[in-house]
C-alpha cells in the first residue's frame, strides 16, 4: 500500500510541475541512477523467486506509469511553451507591403497588337517602311504627281533638298508608301497590313503633327470592291468586338485609288458618349479605302490588267480613341503617367484570338 | 463649295426635298458637310404693322403700340423712338426665341401695362448692327407674312466638301448634274438658266480687244471680249442674295458678276479696268524679279516660270489666280476688258504653291477648268455685264487654243462586276455615262466630256457607274481563306518588339510614345540630329531624334512638375540617323526607385545598377546570350558627353556589336531637360541584337542534369581599386574550365583594415563534379588556380 500511495504521490507531483526544469528533477528522482523507482527495480535482484513473480510485475508498473506521465507532462509543457513564444510574436498583419510598380502598354501599341492579331487570321503579315520617306514612294508612284492639288491637302513636313538634288525627302504623310515598297518587293498575291508613324504640318484637338496609321493592302486575281467591303466588316466586327457593326461607303477620291470610298462607321449615344456600332447616333468616319489604281500597279512593275486589288488606310490612335474612349488625341504622346497608368494595358493583356482582342 | 438650295433649282428641276437632296449629295461623293437654314431661328417673326402708338402711361421712354401681325390689333409696350403709327417692321409674337440674346418671348405686363410680344431691332435678330430702333420695312411689305420667306432668308445654304478630282463641281451646275444623273431631278438647260433664247455670243461692232498669248503652255487659250459705256453699280438683288448667303459679300456688279459664274458654272473670269491699261494685254512669262500688287493687297515677287498677264508696262494679273489691283474696276470704271482664258492646270498648281496663293480662281484652275467652254463662258459673262451695267459689247478675241484633252476608253460593262463587285445592267451604265455628259458609241467606246479631265481609264467608268448606282449596294464577298489554321505571320523583328515591350511593362516601366522631333537643343544633347526639317510646325518640333531620350526626359519632367514620385518610362520607336532608321528601346528611370517605408526606411534613389538590372532583363527577355555579355565603360560614341563619366557603360557582345547604353546621365543633360535629382537610364539598340539562331523545329536538348551536388567555395581577395570586378569574376570562372560553373562576387568592401588603393572581393565560386566527388587534393588544386589566375589581376588571397 506505501508503494502504490508513494505512486499516486509522483505521479501528482509530475502533473503539477511547472516547469521542465522541475519535471526534470522529478524524473531524476524517481528514475535516476539513484532514483526511487530505480531503487525499487534494484531489490529485485535479491528477490525469492516467488516474491520477484508478484513484485516484479508491480514495480515495473509503477516504473512505466511514472515515465508515462512524465513524457505526457513534458509534450505539455513544451506546447504550451511553443504557444507562448508564437503569442510574443504577434506581429499586426494590417502593416502595409511593398507593391511593385505595375507598368502599362501604350494604347496605341495594344491597338497595334490587336490590329496584327486579326488580320493574322485574316491571312495578312505585317510590313515595314522608312518614315523619312521619298518623294517618288509616298506621292509619285502613288498617282500623285507634283503639280497635283492632293498634295496640297497633306501638309508635307520636307527635308532641305539634298545636295544631289536627285530625291526630295519628306516624312510620309501616310503609310501608303509601305503599299509601293511591298509590291516592288514581293511577287503577289500579297495580303498586307502596314501600321506606323505619319506625320502632317496639323495641330489641334483631334490632330497632331505625328500620329499613326494603318495601311492594308490585297493584291490578287479577280479582287474587288466587294472584297475590301467584306474585309472592312470583318475586320471591325472583330476589332469592335459587336456583332451590330454597320458600315456606310461614301464615293470619294483618293489619287492611288480607283474606285474610292471612304468609309464610316455607324454609332450609338450611349450616356451622352459615342459607341461604335448600330447606327442610331450617326456616322464616324473611320477610313479611307479603293481599289488600288492600275497606275499605282504600273509603277510597281506588275501588269494591271492582271493583277488587282484593294487598299485602305486608318488613324490607329483614332481606333483606339473609338473603342477605349480617349477623348483628346495630344494627350497620347504627352507621356502623362497619370494618362498612361489610366488608358494604359497590363503587360499581360496580349490580344488572342481565344480570349478576345479587346482588354 | 457652298450653295443654297434655292441656287441649286435654279439648275436642277426637282421635286426632291432638302433631306433627299444632302443624302443623294453625299451618297454620290459629294460629301455634305453642313446645312445651314439661316431663316430658322426667324421662323416666328412676322412682318407687321403699328396701327396706333400713344405714350405709357408710367414711363416716358415707352409706348404703346397697336400692331397687327395678321391676326388683328395686339398690344404691345416698344421704347424705339422711331416707333410710330404706320410702321411696318417685324415682330416677335410670344413664344419666340430671341436669336441675339435667347430670350423667349411672353406675355407680360410692362410698367403695368400687358405687352403681346416685341418689334425687333436689327441688332435683336442678328440681321445686323443696328440697334437705335426697330427695323423699318418698305411700306408695301406684306403684312402677317413670315419674315424669313419675305428677306429670302429660307433658303437653306449646303456646304459641299469636293475632292479634288472634281472641278466640275466647283459650280453649282456640275453638282446639279451629278444630281440629276443620280435620279434627283432633270438638269435645265444653261439657257433657261440665264434667262435667254440660246448662249450665244454676244458679238459687237467695235474693234475686238488686243489680247493674245505668247506663252502657249501656260495659257493656251485667251478669250476676251470689251465693254464700253459700263455703269458699276450694284448687283442686282438676286446676284446679291445669293452670295451674300454664301458668305460672300457683294463689291460691285463688276467684280459680282465674275464670282457668281465662277460659283455658278465653276468658271472663272476676270474684269480689266480698260482706262488703267497702257497698250494691249499679253499672256506671258513673268520675268525673273518681277513685281505685281495682287488684289489681296500683298505684293508678289514672280519668276520665269509663272505666266502672268501684262501691257505693255506692267503685269496685271498672276494668270488663273489673282488679279492686280492697278487694273481692278471701280465705281468711276466705264470701259472693260472681259477676261475668259484656260491657264495650265499645273503651271497654276505650281506658280500658286511657290507663292503659297489661294483663291477661288486657282482651286478651278489648278483642277482644270471646262476647255470647250470658254466662248460660253465669255458669252454668259458678256451678257451679265450688258444687262446690269449696260454698254456696248466689242467684237471677241480668241487668241489661242484650248487642249480639249479628247480621249475614249474601250470600256466592258463587265468591270462593274469585276473590278467594282456590283453588276449592273449594260444599258442602266450607259444611261448612267450619259446623263453625265459622257459619249457612249454602239461597241461602248467612252468618250469622257470636256469638264471631266479626272476621268482617266476604265477604272474611273467603274466608279462613275458605281457612286450613281449606290456604293452601298455593293455586296460583301469574303476573302478566299487558306484551309486550317491561319498561320502565324509575324516577322522576327515583330516579335522581338512584342517580347520586349511587355517585358519592359511587366518590370513596372510604362510606356509613352513621344514625338519623332525635338527642338535643336533637345537633338545638341544627344549629338545633334543628322535630319532637320525645312518646315518645322515649330522650333520645339523640327529636328529629328538621334536618340528616344530627350522626349522621355522631357515627359520624365513633365510627370516631375506634376508631383509624380516615381517615373519609369520607356519607349519604342525609331532613331533617324543619317544612313537608317533604327528601332530602339529607351527607359529612364526618376525619382525614387522605393519610397521610404516602415521596413526599409528611407526612400532611395534610382542608381547606375538599377538601369543595368533592367538593360540585362530586357536583353534576357529579347533573348540575347546575356552571359556572354561585356561591360565597357563610358566613350565618346556611344554614351558621349550625355551620361556620367564615371557611371554608365554600354554592354557588349564582342569589342564592337554594341546592344545597349546604361547608367546615370550627366548632370548637365538632367538640368538641359529641368529635372532635378538623378537620372538612370537605358537605351537598347533592338537591330544589333543577333538574330535567334536555329528555327529548326521545337524538339529541346535531352534533359541530363549532373549526378553529384556542386560544391561552393569562397575566396576574400585584396583587389588594387582599378581593377573591375568583372575582370576578377571572369579570371577565376577562367581558371578551371571544367570544373568551374559560375563565380559572382557576394562581397565588396573598402575602408578600415583595407589598405588605401585596394577593395576587398569575395568571390563563391561553384564547382560542379562530374562522375565522381572532387578528392581533398582535387579541391585544392582548384582552388590553387583561382588563386593563381586571380593574382594575374594584382589579387592577393586575404589572410
Amino acid at each position: 500500500m506505501a508503494e502504490l500511495d508513494r505512486q499516486e504521490h509522483l505521479i501528482d507531483q509530475i502533473n503539477r510541475s511547472e516547469t521542465l526544469d522541475q519535471l526534470e528533477a522529478l524524473r531524476v528522482a524517481a528514475l535516476g541512477k539513484n532514483g526511487s523507482i530505480t531503487a525499487l527495480l534494484k531489490t529485485l535482484g535479491g528477490m525469492s523467486p516467488e516474491e520477484r513473480q508478484s513484485q516484479g510485475p508491480r514495480i515495473n508498473g509503477l516504473r512505466e506509469a511514472v515515465a508515462g506521465a512524465i513524457a505526457a507532462r513534458k509534450a505539455a509543457l513544451d506546447a504550451a511553451a511553443l504557444d507562448a513564444r508564437l503569442a510574443s510574436e504577434r506581429l499586426d498583419m494590417t502593416l502595409p507591403v511593398d507593391t511593385p510598380a505595375a507598368g502599362t502598354i501604350h494604347p496605341v501599341s495594344q491597338v497595334m497588337d490587336e490590329l496584327a492579331e486579326i488580320f493574322a487570321d485574316l491571312g495578312f503579315a505585317v510590313a515595314t517602311g522608312p518614315e523619312i520617306e521619298d518623294d517618288w514612294h509616298n506621292f509619285t508612284a502613288l498617282n500623285i504627281p507634283e503639280s497635283h492639288p492632293a498634295r496640297a491637302m497633306h501638309d508635307t513636313f520636307y527635308f532641305p533638298d539634298q545636295p544631289d538634288g536627285e530625291r526630295k525627302m519628306l516624312l510620309r504623310t501616310h503609310t501608303s508608301p509601305v503599299q509601293i515598297r511591298t509590291m516592288l518587293q514581293q511577287k503577289p498575291p500579297i495580303r498586307i497590313i502596314a501600321p506606323g508613324r505619319t506625320y502632317r504640318s496639323d495641330s489641334d484637338a483631334t490632330h497632331t503633327p505625328m500620329f499613326h496609321q494603318v495601311e492594308g493592302l490585297v493584291i490578287d486575281k479577280g479582287i474587288t470592291l466587294g472584297h475590301l467591303k467584306w474585309t472592312l466588316e470583318t475586320f471591325l466586327k472583330a476589332f469592335f468586338e459587336r456583332d451590330d457593326i454597320v458600315l456606310r461607303l461614301r464615293p470619294s477620291y483618293f489619287p492611288f485609288t480607283e474606285p474610292s470610298a471612304e468609309v464610316d462607321v455607324g454609332y450609338t449615344l450611349e450616356k451622352g458618349k459615342r459607341v461604335i456600332g448600330g447606327s442610331g447616333g450617326g456616322w464616324m468616319e473611320v477610313l479611307g479605302s479603293g481599289m488600288v489604281h492600275p497606275k499605282v500597279i504600273a509603277a510597281c512593275g506588275l501588269d494591271p490588267d492582271e493583277w488587282q486589288g484593294f487598299a485602305f488606310g486608318c488613324g490607329i490612335d483614332r481606333l483606339a480613341m473609338l473603342k477605349y474612349g480617349m477623348d483628346d488625341l495630344r494627350a497620347f504622346f504627352d507621356g502623362d503617367i497619370r494618362w498612361l497608368k489610366h488608358y494604359g494595358f497590363s503587360a499581360l493583356d496580349v490580344p488572342t484570338l481565344s480570349g478576345g482582342v479587346g482588354a | 463649295m457652298k450653295f443654297t438650295l434655292g441656287w441649286l433649282k435654279e439648275h436642277l428641276d426637282t421635286q426632291a426635298s432638302l433631306d433627299d437632296i444632302v443624302e443623294a449629295l453625299t451618297r454620290i461623293g459629294l460629301e455634305v458637310e453642313g446645312v445651314d437654314n439661316p431663316g430658322e431661328k426667324l421662323a416666328a417673326f412676322r412682318i407687321a404693322k403699328v396701327l396706333t402708338a400713344e405714350r405709357h402711361p408710367q414711363a416716358d421712354k415707352l409706348q404703346v403700340l397697336s400692331v397687327d401681325a395678321g391676326d388683328g390689333p395686339l398690344q404691345v409696350v416698344c421704347g424705339a423712338p422711331n416707333a410710330r403709327a404706320g410702321l411696318v417692321g417685324v415682330f416677335g409674337m410670344p413664344g419666340a426665341t430671341v436669336p441675339a440674346n435667347g430670350m423667349v418671348l411672353k406675355v407680360a405686363a410692362i410698367r403695368g401695362v400687358e405687352s403681346n410680344g416685341m418689334m425687333c431691332s436689327s441688332r435683336e435678330l442678328e440681321l445686323g448692327d443696328e440697334h437705335d430702333g426697330i427695323i423699318e420695312l418698305p411700306a408695301d411689305a406684306p403684312i402677317g407674312t413670315a419674315y424669313p420667306a419675305y428677306a429670302g432668308l429660307d433658303d437653306p445654304v449646303i456646304d459641299v466638301a469636293i475632292t479634288p478630282n472634281r472641278q466640275d463641281c466647283m459650280g453649282v451646275r456640275g453638282i446639279a448634274r451629278d444630281l440629276a444623273a443620280a435620279g434627283l431631278g432633270t438638269l435645265r438647260p444653261l439657257a433657261e438658266v440665264y434667262r435667254t433664247e440660246a448662249i450665244a455670243p454676244v458679238a459687237g461692232d467695235s474693234p475686238a480687244p488686243d489680247v493674245r498669248t505668247d506663252d502657249p503652255e501656260g495659257c493656251p487659250a485667251f478669250y476676251a471680249q470689251a465693254v464700253s459705256g459700263v455703269t458699276n453699280g450694284v448687283a442686282p438683288a438676286w446676284m446679291r442674295q445669293k452670295l451674300t448667303a454664301i458668305g460672300q459679300k457683294p463689291i460691285s456688279v463688276l467684280v459680282d458678276i465674275t464670282n457668281f459664274v465662277s460659283i455658278d458654272l465653276g468658271r472663272p473670269l476676270h474684269v480689266y479696268d480698260k482706262a488703267k491699261l497702257s497698250g494691249g494685254l499679253v499672256a506671258r512669262r513673268a520675268r525673273d524679279g518681277e513685281t505685281v500688287l495682287a488684289l489681296n493687297g500683298k505684293t508678289y515677287t514672280l519668276d520665269a516660270t509663272m505666266t502672268v498677264i501684262a501691257d505693255d508696262t506692267h503685269v496685271h494679273d498672276i494668270g488663273g489666280i489673282m488679279g492686280g489691283e492697278d487694273s481692278g474696276v471701280s465705281e468711276t470704271t466705264t470701259d472693260v476688258i472681259i477676261e475668259c482664258a484656260y491657264f495650265d492646270p499645273d503651271h497654276i498648281a505650281r506658280t500658286g504653291q511657290k507663292l503659297a496663293l489661294t483663291s477661288d480662281a486657282r482651286q478651278r484652275f489648278e483642277r482644270g477648268v471646262d476647255p470647250a467652254f470658254l466662248d460660253d463662258g465669255l458669252a454668259i459673262a458678256t451678257k451679265l455685264v450688258v444687262d446690269h451695267c449696260g454698254g456696248t459689247p466689242s467684237a471677241i478675241t480668241r487668241a489661242g487654243e484650248a487642249p480639249l484633252g479628247t480621249r475614249s476608253y474601250a470600256y466592258d460593262p463587265a468591270r462593274t462586276e469585276t473590278l467594282g463587285g456590283l453588276a449592273v445592267a449594260p444599258e442602266r451604265q450607259r444611261t448612267i455615262l450619259e446623263s453625265l455628259g459622257f459619249t457612249v458609241t454602239a461597241d461602248w467606246q467612252v468618250s469622257p466630256p470636256t469638264w471631266r479631265r479626272d476621268i482617266d481609264g476604265t477604272a474611273d467608268l467603274v466608279e462613275e457607274v458605281i457612286r450613281i448606282v449606290g456604293i452601298d449596294n455593293v455586296p460583301s464577298t469574303p476573302l478566299d481563306r487558306a484551309p486550317g489554321v491561319a498561320k502565324p505571320t509575324a516577322s522576327a523583328e515583330q516579335k522581338l518588339e512584342r517580347r520586349i515591350r511587355r517585358a519592359a511593362a511587366a518590370r513596372g516601366l510604362d510606356e509613352a510614345v513621344t514625338w519623332s522631333f525635338l527642338s535643336e537643343k533637345e537633338a545638341a544633347v544627344f549629338g545633334g540630329g543628322a535630319w532637320t526639317l525645312a518646315n518645322p510646325i515649330s522650333e520645339d518640333l523640327k529636328v529629328m531624334r538621334p536618340s528616344l531620350l530627350p522626349g522621355l526626359l522631357s515627359a520624365a519632367a513633365r510627370n516631375a512638375r506634376r508631383g509624380a514620385g516615381a517615373v519609369r518610362l520607356f519607349e519604342i520607336g525609331r532613331r533617324y540617323l543619317a544612313d537608317a532608321e533604327r528601332p530602339t528601346l529607351a527607359l529612364v528611370l526618376a525619382g525614387d526607385r522605393r519610397p521610404r517605408g516602415w521596413r526599409e526606411g528611407k526612400a532611395a534613389a534610382f542608381d547606375a545598377f538599377d538601369a543595368k538590372a533592367e538593360a540585362l532583363a530586357l536583353l534576357a527577355a529579347a533573348g540575347a546570350p546575356v552571359d556572354n555579355l561585356q561591360v565597357f565603360g563610358p566613350d565618346s560614341i556611344w554614351t558621349g558627353d550625355a551620361w556620367h563619366p564615371g557611371q554608365s557603360g554600354t554592354l557588349r557582345l564582342g569589342p564592337k556589336t554594341v546592344l545597349a547604353a546604361f547608367g546615370m546621365l550627366h548632370p548637365r543633360t538632367i538640368e538641359a531637360f529641368d529635372l532635378g535629382g538623378a537620372v538612370a537610364a537605358v537605351e537598347l539598340y533592338l537591330d544589333a541584337l543577333p538574330a535567334k539562331r536555329g528555327g529548326g523545329g521545337f524538339m529541346r536538348p535531352a534533359y541530363a542534369p549532373p549526378v553529384l551536388q556542386p560544391v561552393r567555395r569562397d575566396f576574400a581577395f585584396l583587389v588594387p581599386e582599378e581593377v573591375s570586378a568583372d575582370a576578377l569574376v571572369r579570371a577565376a570562372k577562367g581558371a578551371d574550365k571544367a570544373a568551374i560553373v559560375s563565380a559572382r562576387v557576394f562581397d565588396l568592401f573598402t575602408g578600415a583594415g583595407v589598405e588605401a588603393g585596394k577593395k576587398s572581393v569575395a568571390l563563391e565560386v561553384v564547382l560542379q563534379p562530374g562522375d565522381k566527388s572532387f578528392t581533398d587534393a582535387e579541391l585544392k588544386a582548384i582552388a590553387d588556380k583561382v588563386v593563381a589566375a586571380a593574382a594575374k589581376q594584382g589579387a592577393v588571397l586575404r589572410g
